[in-house]
């Protein structure tokens, strides 16, 4: 039985309790994709802007200082739900924009190095014969940022490659990040796979070889406990909508000392802390990365859902996501003309399960699924290289979170084979 | 929601048993087109013999609307006209963007006329063009047509 009460749970959730294509039960199981959302962080929002919206940061009227204390409040309750200090998290508009901003401070630092602008830290600058390391089962927001970086600085991209079970193929990682490597860039869980990485590992190899460690957090932070400091990482990115909280807001987090050195990516209004028309200075972080106004109402409604995860507790919310694999690799195992791609068993491996079905395409199954109510992802999750590694276009993937029980793997199980059937390939 | 719908036996017939699939040699024009939400890709090759008429050969993978949308695109367009080729191209486009909507001409859209179905599916709607994308650029490509035009 789940460690958590998921019937509880569902009844937050008010769109988990509509139907779908002619009266079937939403079944939710792309959590991977985007959270659904519970009534305290629709509330906090709500409650926001009916009583306390307004621009943040200046003026002098009662609503302008209700409006930045529930943002910095906001601030601090994220921050503390990864172990961290206020002044060190940046909030970004999603992670992907969390990742560029970390990437823009390469380019940008190179760029200001070349025309001798200043003084700029040497770690981010990066040249001809200098290496960026990923890995092959990033997202493409933690691909194409530092493709784009490699093309601007002659930089060379290098990943590290998996094995066919799905996880990280270390035996050549002392070559592969060596005393050419400026950047570690490494999802800790894969969107995809599933796989969980042994990220602090990699941020310590990182480190040995004066690199700067980056995690994409997306799929860790809402699924388990993080507490960045244990992470190793020198900076660590995730998203806001996937952990309950409202779109349009994502996460930065960095050490001080590396936020500090890094130069800024999006610049205007509210980042600033002189300004003349030759130039200006920059005010210090985290206000450095938050140029116009900032994602207030996100803010306040993602700290409800922070609140709301860290009452069930991150470690039950782990634990219940452990028994959802295990179901759900067992019941996919168990299944005819069907493969997992990424780990087959539930060891280091969260609850998002991709697969194939034999003769039958991720759309036909997924359409399918729908057809009786379950939502699942179906493509190549924005991880299209990490699906030409397992020579599949694109996957079909049951993405629970804290709100699905096994039951509803089961409705999920029951129309895989319900398409095997309508498509004649069983 | 009913499957049958957008599932019609003709589709389903089509991407079980695709007609025509295989390349050209020394094509006139090749397109090759994917989707990018899926994954799913499509090449669609053209030549013209001596009296006009279009040879297709094409190659691809995909969900069961792409692949049998391309192998009703090679049964109706193959032997056709350019200008013909452009007519039937039209009347498709003008079913899968008419929402299930619309009449479409059974005559000049033959087996096609069992993709009025998917219209009613956003997500599918590209699936169902993939192929007639690729076939626009390709005839554009070989010289046959000059504009991007209907799309």
């Amino acid at each position: 039985m789940s460690t958590l009460d998921v019937t509880a749970i569902k009844a937050d959730f008010p769109i988990l309790s509509t139907t779908v294509r002619g009266g079937h039960r939403l079944v939710y199981l792309d959590s991977g994709a985007t959270s659904q959302k519970p009534t305290v962080v629709l509330d906090a929002e709500r409650n926001y802007y009916e009583q306390h919206n307004a621009a943040v940061h200046r003026g002098a009227h009662a609503l302008a200082e209700l409006a930045t204390e529930d943002f910095e409040a906001a601030r601090v309750t994220i921050a503390g739900f990864v172990g961290a200090r206020a002044k060190d998290l940046v909030f970004t508009k999603n992670a992907t924009e969390s990742l560029n901003l970390v990437s823009y401070a390469f380019s940008n630092a190179t760029a200001l190095n070349n025309r001798g602008a200043g003084l700029i830290d040497p770690r981010f600058v990066l040249n001809p014969g200098d290496s960026i390391v990923i890995t092959e089962m990033e997202h493409h927001a933690n691909l194409i940022p530092w493709q784009e970086v490699c093309r601007k600085t002659g930089a060379t991209l290098r990943w590290i490659p998996l094995t066919d079970e799905g996880r990280l193929d270390l035996t050549h990682l002392e070559d592969l990040i060596d005393h050419t490597t400026k950047v570690v860039s490494v999802v800790h869980q894969s969107n995809i796979l599933g796989t969980i990485n042994p990220v602090k590992m990699l941020m310590d190899r990182a480190h040995a070889v004066g690199a700067i460690g980056i995690i994409d957090g997306c799929q860790s932070v809402p699924h388990m406990p993080v507490d960045v400091h244990h992470l190793g990482a020198d900076l660590v990115a995730w998203s806001g909508h996937k952990m309950l909280g409202p779109t349009g807001i994502g996460c930065l987090w960095g050490t001080e000392e590396i936020l500090e050195a890094m130069p800024p990516f999006i610049t205007g209004g509210s980042m600033i802390q002189m300004v003349e028309m030759e130039k200006s200075t920059f005010a210090p972080p985290p206000q450095k990365f938050e140029a116009g106004t900032p994602v207030v109402a996100q803010a306040v409604a993602l700290a409800a859902g922070a609140r709301y995860l860290e009452k069930i507790g991150m470690s039950a919310v782990a634990d219940h996501e452990f028994e959802l694999a295990e179901y759900t690799v067992d019941a996919l195992n168990a299944l005819v003309g069907v493969r997992i791609i990424g780990p087959a068993n539930a060891h280091e491996r969260g609850s998002a399960v991709s697969f194939v079905v034999d003769g039958l395409h991720p759309h036909d199954v997924g359409q399918v699924l729908d057809s009786r109510g379950v939502a699942v992802r179906v493509g190549h999750h924005c991880a299209w290289p990490t699906c030409r590694r397992f020579a599949v276009p694109s996957t079909t993937r049951i993405s629970p979170y804290i709100y699905n029980d096994t039951s509803d793997i089961d409705e999920a199980i029951d129309g895989i084979v319900a398409a095997q059937e309508f498509f004649g390939v069983k | 929601m009913d499957l049958e719908s957008l599932y019609q036996d003709i589709i389903l017939d089509h991407y079980k048993h695709p007609r025509g699939k295989g390349l050209l040699d020394r094509p006139m024009g090749s397109a090759f087109h994917v989707n990018p939400t899926c994954g799913d890709e499509i090449t669609v090759q053209v030549n013209q013999d001596p009296q006009g008429g279009l040879i297709i050969g094409y190659d691809g993978q995909g969900c069961s609307i792409s692949q049998a949308s391309a192998s009703v695109l090679v049964e109706l367009i193959h032997g056709e006209t350019i200008e013909k080729s452009e007519e039937i191209r039209k009347a498709f486009l003008e079913m899968m963007h008419a929402q299930g909507a619309g009449d479409p001409n059974e005559d000049i859209l033959g087996d096609a006329i069992a993709f009025a179905g998917v219209a009613k599916f956003p997500a599918r709607v590209k699936c169902a063009l993939l192929s007639w994308m690729a076939l626009q650029d390709a005839e554009i490509q070989a010289g046959l047509l000059t504009t991007g035009e209907g799309a």
